[in-house]
C-alpha cells in the first residue's frame, strides 16, 4: 500500500470531524441564547399573553414585504379584560387542551403537525367564522360539539373529543394569542376575517359552515 | 454451535442474542407502522371510515410513533449485534440489558394500548403524564419519556463499558459520542410550556437533531460495520469515510436545524442560516453514495450477504434522494413559505425515513437471519435465485416511490391552490383537498401503500425462511485480516 495522501489521512478527518462538530455546536448554543429573547412570551416576536385583550389583525407590511400581525385597540376576549397572569393561565389551559386532545395529529400549528385538517396558526382570524360578533361563541360551540356541524364539501369531520366549555374557551384564548405571533409572513397572502367596526356585510353565518363551498 | 441452516440462538454471541430480540420487535413494529399508515390513508379517501372509533389522529399517532420506535429498536438491535465482534469482548452488563429490553417492550405495549383505547384526556397535566403528550413524533407520555431515557442510559452504559474493556475502534469512538448526544437531546423534549414558539423551538432540537444529525451518524456507524463484515472493506478506509461523513453531517446538519426556524416566531436571521446550511445537507449524502459505490466496485460486489449488501447500497441511494434531494427541493425559505405544512413534507418524510433508516435496519435483519442459522451462505445462487428478497425489496421500493411521488403531486397542488391562489384560509385548504389532482394523488398513494404492504409480507416470509436447510457456510470474506 502506497503512502496515504495527506488529504485522505484518517487523523486529518478525525480532527476535522471533532472540530467541525464542536464549532457548529458552539454556534448553535450562541444562536439559541440570541433567539430566546425573541420567542419568550412578551419577547420581540412573540406577544405577552395579555395580547388577547386586544384586537389582532394580520396585514401586509410594505416595508418588510411580508404579512405581519397588527395589534389594535382593546377588544377583550369574552368581554373580560384579563391581567397578564390571568391571561397566561387561560392560554396555558388552552395549550394544554390542544396537547391533551392531540390536535397536532390532524391539524398543523405554525405549520407543524399532520395534514388532515387545516392549519390553526391564524384560526382566530379565519374568514370561515363569518363575523367577529359571533366568532367567539361559534368557536366555543364548534369545539364542544364539532361532529355534526358542516365543515366542508369533502366529508371530513372533526371528532367529538369531549372538550368542556372551560377547555373550549381556553383553547380559543390560545388560538387568539397564537395568531399574534410574528411568523415571518407565514401564511402568505392570507385574507383575514373583516374586523372593522362597521356592521358586518354578511349576516352571521353558522360558522364554519361558510367554508362549506370551496 | 448448532448445525448449518437450522435456526438456533446458540449460533449467536450474547450481544447478538439480545440484538436479535430488539430486531424481532423492530420488524413487528414495522408491520404496525404500515397497518396504521394504511388506515390513515384510507381515511383521506373515506372520511367516515372508523370515524369516532379510531380517528385519523389516532392512526397517525400510531403510524409515526411506530416508525420512531421500530427504527430505534432496529438501531439498538444493530449495535448489540455488532458490539462483541467490534469490541472483541462479551457485552458488559448483558443481564441488565436483557432486563431493560423486557421493561422497555412492556412500556411500548402499554403506551400503544393507551393511544388506541384511551386516545385523549382532559386538558390537564395528568394527560401529559399518563396518556399523550400531544406533540408529533414524541407523543409518548412523560412517564414513558423517563423510561426511555433510563433505557437509553443502560444501553449507553453497556456500549461504553464493552468497548472500554475490549477494543476501542474508530467506529466505537464515533458511536459512543453519538449515543451520548442522542440520549441527551431527548431531554430537550420533556418540558411543558404554554408558549408554542418556545415549545416548537426545543421540540425541533429533539426531532431535527435526532433525525438529521445523530441518527444519520448512528446509521453511519452500523453501516460501516456492515461494509467490513459483509464485504471485507479495510477498516482504515471505512473509518476514514466515517470521519468525513461525521464532519459533513454535523457541519451541515447542526445549523441546518435553522430550516425549522423559519415560521415559528424565531428571528429573521434563521431564514439565511437555515437556508444556507440545509442547502449543504445533501453533501454528506453524496459522499455516502460515492463511498458505497466505490467500495462495492473495488470488491467487485463480492460479499457474504447479498440481501444485506443490496439494502446497504439502496440505503445510500435512498438517503441521498429522500433526505438529500427531496429535502433540498423545499428547504429554502422562498419556496418553503408555500410548501411548509403541506403534503410536500409528507412526501419528503416518507422517502427520507425509508431511504435513510428503514433500509439500514432491514440490512441488519438479513445479517441476523444469516448468523442465527449458523452463518449460512447468503451470496449468489440462493434457492429460487433469491426471488423472495429481490421481490420483497422491489415491492417495498416501488411502493415507497409510488407513495412519495403521489404525495409530492398532492403537495404541489396544495402549494399552488391552497397557498398561492387561495391564501391559506380554511376555504382554500378545503378547495385544495377536494380538487381532483389531490384526490387522485391520494388514491395512488393508497394503491402504492398496498404494494408496500405486499413487499413487507415477502420480506417477513423471506426472513423466516432464508438459509433454512442451507448446507453451504457463508462465503469467507476475512475482513479483519487487513
Amino acid at each position: 500500500m502506497s503512502q496515504t495522501a495527506w488529504w485522505a489521512s484518517e487523523s486529518l478527518w478525525r480532527k476535522s470531524a471533532i472540530w467541525v462538530t464542536g464549532v457548529s455546536f458552539i454556534f448553535l448554543i450562541y444562536l439559541t441564547f440570541d433567539t430566546l429573547p425573541y420567542i419568550k412570551a412578551g419577547g420581540t416576536n412573540v406577544p405577552g399573553f395579555s395580547v388577547i385583550n386586544k384586537r389582532i389583525d394580520y396585514q401586509y407590511n410594505e416595508a418588510k414585504h411580508r404579512y405581519l400581525p397588527v395589534i389594535g385597540q382593546d377588544e377583550p376576549l369574552f368581554g373580560k379584560m384579563l391581567t397578564e397572569a390571568e391571561a397566561e393561565a387561560l392560554v396555558s389551559k388552552g395549550k394544554l387542551t390542544t396537547q391533551a386532545k392531540n390536535c397536532m395529529e390532524c391539524h398543523t400549528l405554525l405549520g407543524n403537525g399532520a395534514y388532515y385538517a387545516p392549519d390553526l396558526t391564524k384560526a382566530w382570524l379565519d374568514p370561515a367564522w363569518g363575523s367577529k360578533e359571533t366568532r367567539e361563541a361559534d368557536m366555543v360551540a364548534f369545539l364542544m360539539n364539532p361532529t355534526d356541524k358542516l365543515h366542508n364539501s369533502i366529508g371530513r369531520r372533526m371528532p367529538n373529543l369531549g372538550i368542556t366549555e372551560e377547555e373550549a374557551k381556553a383553547t380559543v384564548a390560545f388560538l387568539k394569542w397564537m395568531s399574534a405571533i410574528n411568523t415571518m409572513g407565514f401564511p402568505h397572502n392570507f385574507k383575514p376575517l373583516d374586523q372593522s367596526d362597521a356592521p358586518a356585510a354578511v349576516p352571521a353565518a353558522t360558522a364554519p359552515a361558510a367554508a362549506a363551498q370551496p | 454451535m448448532s448445525a448449518l441452516g437450522v435456526f438456533s440462538t446458540a449460533n449467536l454471541n450474547g450481544g447478538q442474542k439480545l440484538g436479535l430480540k430488539y430486531l424481532i420487535v423492530s420488524l413487528a413494529l414495522f408491520g404496525a407502522q404500515i397497518l396504521f399508515g394504511l388506515l390513515a390513508g384510507l381515511q383521506f379517501l373515506m372520511p367516515d371510515f372508523l370515524f369516532g372509533v379510531v380517528d385519523f389522529s389516532v392512526n397517525r399517532t400510531l403510524h409515526v410513533n411506530a416508525l420512531v420506535v421500530w427504527l430505534l429498536y432496529g438501531f439498538i438491535g444493530g449495535v448489540y449485534f455488532m458490539l462483541e465482534d467490534e469490541a472483541k469482548h462479551p457485552v458488559v452488563g448483558l443481564g441488565l440489558g436483557n432486563l431493560i429490553f423486557w421493561v422497555l417492550t412492556a412500556a411500548v405495549v402499554v403506551v400503544v394500548l393507551v393511544y388506541l383505547l384511551v386516545q385523549v384526556g382532559p386538558g390537564e397535566m395528568s394527560t401529559i403524564w399518563f396518556i399523550n403528550e400531544g406533540r408529533e413524533y414524541i407523543e409518548a407520555p412523560r412517564w414513558a419519556d423517563i423510561g426511555i431515557v433510563v433505557s437509553m442510559l443502560v444501553f449507553f452504559f453497556n456500549v461504553v463499558a464493552t468497548f472500554s474493556k475490549g477494543r476501542y475502534t474508530g467506529i466505537a469512538g464515533v458511536l459512543v459520542l453519538d449515543l451520548m448526544a442522542l440520549a441527551g437531546l431527548y431531554l430537550a423534549g420533556m418540558t411543558y410550556t404554554p408558549n408554542i414558539s418556545m415549545d416548537q423551538f426545543w421540540w425541533w432540537w429533539v426531532i431535527h437533531l435526532w433525525v438529521e444529525a445523530t441518527w444519520e451518524v448512528l446509521v453511519g456507524c452500523i453501516m460501516a460495520y456492515m461494509l467490513i463484515e459483509t464485504m471485507g472493506v479495510r477498516r482504515k478506509i471505512v473509518e476514514t469515510w466515517l470521519y468525513i461523513e461525521v464532519a459533513l453531517m454535523f457541519g451541515s446538519g447542526i445549523l441546518g436545524l435553522g430550516h425549522h426556524y423559519f415560521w415559528i416566531g424565531t428571528p429573521e436571521y434563521w431564514l439565511t442560516i437555515g437556508g444556507f446550511f440545509s442547502a449543504l445537507e445533501p453533501v454528506p449524502l453524496v459522499a455516502m453514495v460515492v463511498h458505497a459505490l466505490f467500495d462495492s466496485g473495488v470488491h467487485r460486489m463480492k460479499n457474504s450477504n447479498h440481501p444485506a449488501l443490496g439494502w446497504t447500497i439502496s440505503q445510500a441511494a435512498g438517503n441521498f434522494f429522500g433526505a438529500g434531494v427531496f429535502g433540498f427541493m423545499h428547504t429554502l425559505p422562498q419556496i418553503n413559505l408555500y410548501t411548509h405544512g403541506t403534503q410536500w413534507s409528507a412526501s419528503h418524510g416518507h422517502l427520507a425515513f425509508f431511504g435513510a433508516y428503514s433500509t439500514a435496519v432491514i440490512g441488519f435483519f438479513y445479517l441476523a437471519a444469516q448468523k442465527s442459522r449458523g452463518n449460512v451462505w447468503m451470496s449468489g445462487n440462493l434457492p429460487g435465485n433469491g426471488w423472495k428478497w429481490k421481490w420483497g425489496m422491489a415491492l417495498l421500493w416501488i411502493g415507497m416511490i409510488g407513495m412519495t411521488m403521489a404525495l409530492l403531486i398532492a403537495g404541489y397542488e396544495q402549494s399552488q391552490i391552497e397557498r398561492a391562489i387561495e391564501g391559506s384560509t380554511w376555504m382554500g385548504y378545503f378547495a385544495a383537498q377536494g380538487h381532483p389532482w389531490f384526490t387522485q394523488a391520494m388514491n395512488w398513494r393508497q394503491i402504492s401503500g398496498y404494494g408496500f404492504l405486499l413487499g413487507y409480507v415477502l420480506l417477513v416470509w423471506d426472513l423466516l425462511t432464508i438459509g433454512k436447510g442451507e448446507t453451504r457456510p457463508a462465503e469467507v470474506i476475512n475482513s479483519e485480516a487487513h
